[in-house]
C-alpha cells in the first residue's frame, strides 16, 4: 500500500524536476538569443522567470507543511531538507539566465566583438551539468553526482579563457571595453550555473548518502570516497 | 555531524554482554550487547514485542520475578555482573530504579510515597527524611505544586503528577540508573513536555535508559537510541544519526514508518 505521504514525496520530486526543466529551457533561450543575436528568441524568459519564483515558494511551502506534519525520519527527511535547497539553488539558475538575457540585450545594441565559441560550450557544459544533477537526485545516484562535480573545472578554465581572450581586444582597443566586460560578465554568469549544478549534486549525495560533501577541508570529510 | 565527540567519551555506566533470555521456549532477547554511559539518555525503540521491555527489565533483574525466564550473559553495573549469584537483589533495585508506564504511587500521603524508601532502606528519618523529601520532590518540580498538602493522598494527583511523584520517589533513595517504561504515555502533550524537562534535568546526575513506542520523544530526549526488532539490538548509535542516517535498512523502514 503506498501510503498519502510517500504520494506527496514524489509529487514534490517531480515538482523539483519540473522547475529544473524551466530553469534549463531558461539557459537554452537566454543563450541562443545571444549566439543569433536576436533578442526575440527568449522573450520568454520574463514569463518562466515568473512561473519559477511562484513554483519556488509553492514548492517550499509544500516541503514545510510535510516537515511539520508529518515529522519525516532519516531518508525522508534527508530528501526533504535536499528539495528545499535544490529549490533555491534552481531559483538561482533562472536568475543567472534572466542576467545572460539582460546581457545579451546590452550586447545587441553593438556590433559583434568576436565569434562566440568558449561561451556557447560553456553554456552546454553547464546546461549538461544541471541536468546530470537532477537526474541523480531522481535516480538517487551519488555516482552521477560525483561527476557532476568533476565536471566543474572544464566550465571554470573555460571562464579563465574567456577572461584572458576579451582582456586582449580590451587592451589593444578601449571602445571594446564595455562589450568586453559585458561578455565576461556573462562566462560569470554561466559559471554561476555550474557552481549552482554543483551544489545540487553535492545536496544530492548528502541525501543519499547521509554524508555532507560541502567545503572539504582538514578535519572534514572530502568529496573522495563518498560510498 | 559533528567530527569531535570520540575524544571525551562518556564514561559507561551498564554494560550488556551477548545477553540472551528466553520466556521457556520463546528467545526474547538475542545476544544483546551495548554500552550504556553515565549522565546521557539512551532510548530503546522497537514495534510492540520487540522486546524492548524485556530488555529494560533485565537491567535490574525484575524479569527473574516471572516463572521461567532464563538470562545468560552479563550486564555489568560499573564492571559488577549483576547477574552474578552473589548480587543482592535489594540494593541492585536500590541503584536501579524503574519508572513505569503508568503512574502507581502507593495509596499513601504525598509525603509518605517519598519517604517509603527511605524508611526501609532506614536512610533517614525525622528531619533529615523531611529534607530530602523536599529534594526529591523539587528535583522533579512538585514540590512548589504540593508542599502545602503533603499530608494528602497522592492518589488525588493529576496523572502526571503521580508520574513526577514516582520519580521523586525514586529518586529520594539516590539510585544510580533511571529505568523508564514509556513513561508518558499515559500523558497528555504538556504534562509530556514537563517529563521529558525533568528527564533534561535528572541527565546531569543519572543514566537514563528510556523504553519509549513514540520515536519524535526518542528523537527529542536521548543521546544514544537503540533499535529493537524481534529480539535483536538491530542497531545503536548517536540518535541525531540514527534519525538522519540509518545504518540498517531496518532500522531506516522503522523510523520512516515503512516498517511492516
Amino acid at each position: 500500500m503506498e501510503r498519502h505521504f510517500e504520494k506527496e514525496l514524489s509529487n514534490l520530486n517531480q515538482r523539483i524536476i519540473g522547475m529544473g526543466a524551466k530553469a534549463d529551457e531558461m539557459i537554452r533561450l537566454a543563450v541562443q538569443a545571444l549566439v543569433q543575436r536576436n533578442l526575440g528568441l527568449a522573450s520568454a524568459i520574463p514569463d518562466l522567470e515568473h512561473q519559477l519564483n511562484r513554483t519556488q515558494l509553492e514548492i517550499d511551502d509544500a516541503a514545510l507543511r510535510l516537515l511539520a506534519t508529518q515529522q519525516p525520519m532519516a531518508m525522508d527527511l534527508r530528501f526533504l531538507v535536499t528539495a528545499m535547497k535544490i529549490n533555491s539553488e534552481l531559483e538561482r539558475v533562472g536568475d543567472q539566465a534572466v542576467n545572460i538575457y539582460e546581457n545579451t540585450q546590452l550586447l545587441l545594441q553593438q556590433p559583434p566583438l568576436k565569434p562566440l565559441i568558449d561561451l556557447p560550450l560553456m553554456a552546454q557544459i553547464a546546461q549538461h551539468m544541471l541536468r546530470e544533477s537532477l537526474d541523480a537526485f531522481t535516480e538517487r545516484d551519488p555516482i552521477q553526482a560525483e561527476a557532476v562535480i568533476m565536471e566543474d573545472d572544464r566550465v571554470d578554465a573555460l571562464k579563465d579563457q574567456v577572461f584572458r581572450e576579451v582582456l586582449t581586444y580590451m587592451m589593444s582597443d578601449p571602445s571594446t571595453i564595455s562589450r568586453g566586460i559585458t561578455l565576461i560578465l556573462i562566462s560569470r554568469n554561466l559559471e554561476r550555473i555550474g557552481d549552482q549544478a554543483v551544489n545540487i549534486a553535492e545536496d544530492v549525495i548528502y541525501m543519499v548518502a547521509g554524508r555532507d560533501v560541502r567545503h572539504p577541508a582538514k578535519g572534514r570529510e572530502t568529496g573522495d570516497g563518498v560510498l | 555531524m559533528s567530527p569531535a565527540g570520540s575524544a571525551d567519551r562518556a564514561p559507561i555506566k551498564v554494560s550488556v554482554r551477548a545477553m540472551d533470555l528466553f520466556y521457556g521456549a520463546f528467545h526474547a532477547l538475542k545476544r544483546i550487547s551495548v554500552e550504556i554511559e553515565d549522565r546521557a539518555i539512551t532510548a530503546i525503540i522497537g514495534p510492540s514485542g520487540c522486546g524492548k521491555s524485556t530488555f529494560l527489565r533485565a537491567l535490574n533483574r525484575m524479569n527473574d520475578l516471572i516463572s521461567g525466564v532464563r538470562t545468560t550473559g552479563e550486564a555489568c553495573l560499573d564492571g559488577t555482573n549483576i547477574y552474578a549469584p552473589t548480587t543482592d537483589l535489594l540494593s541492585l533495585r536500590k541503584r536501579v530504579g524503574m519508572v513505569f508506564q503508568r503512574p502507581n504511587p502507593f495509596p499513601l500521603s504525598i509525603l509518605e510515597n517519598v519517604a517509603y524508601g527511605l524508611r526501609i532502606h532506614k536512610m533517614a528519618s525525622g528531619q533529615q527524611l523531611r529534607e530530602i523529601v523536599e529534594r526529591s520532590l523539587r528535583a522533579t518540580a512538585l514540590w512548589d505544586e504540593v508542599h502545602d498538602r503533603l499530608d494528602s493522598s497522592a492518589l488525588d494527583l493529576s496523572p502526571e503528577q503521580q508520574q513526577r511523584l514516582c520519580i521523586s520517589r525514586l529518586v529520594a533513595i539516590e539510585p544510580e540508573v533511571l529505568l523508564m517504561d514509556e513513561p508518558c504515555s499515559t500523558l497528555d502533550p504538556i504534562a509530556t513536555a514537563r517529563v521529558e524537562e525533568l528527564m533534561q534535568e535528572l541527565k546531569a546526575n543519572y543514566c537514563i535508559v528510556i523504553v519509549t513506542h513514540n520515536m519524535q520523544q526518542a528523537a527529542r530526549v536521548s543521546d544514544k537510541t537503540g533499535f529493537m526488532l524481534l529480539g535483536e539490538l538491530v542497531e545503536f548509535g548517536p540518535t541525531q544519526e540514527l534519525f538522519t542516517n540509518p545504518r540498517d535498512k531496518r532500522t531506516e523502514d522503522y523510523v520512516t514508518g515503512r516498517y511492516g
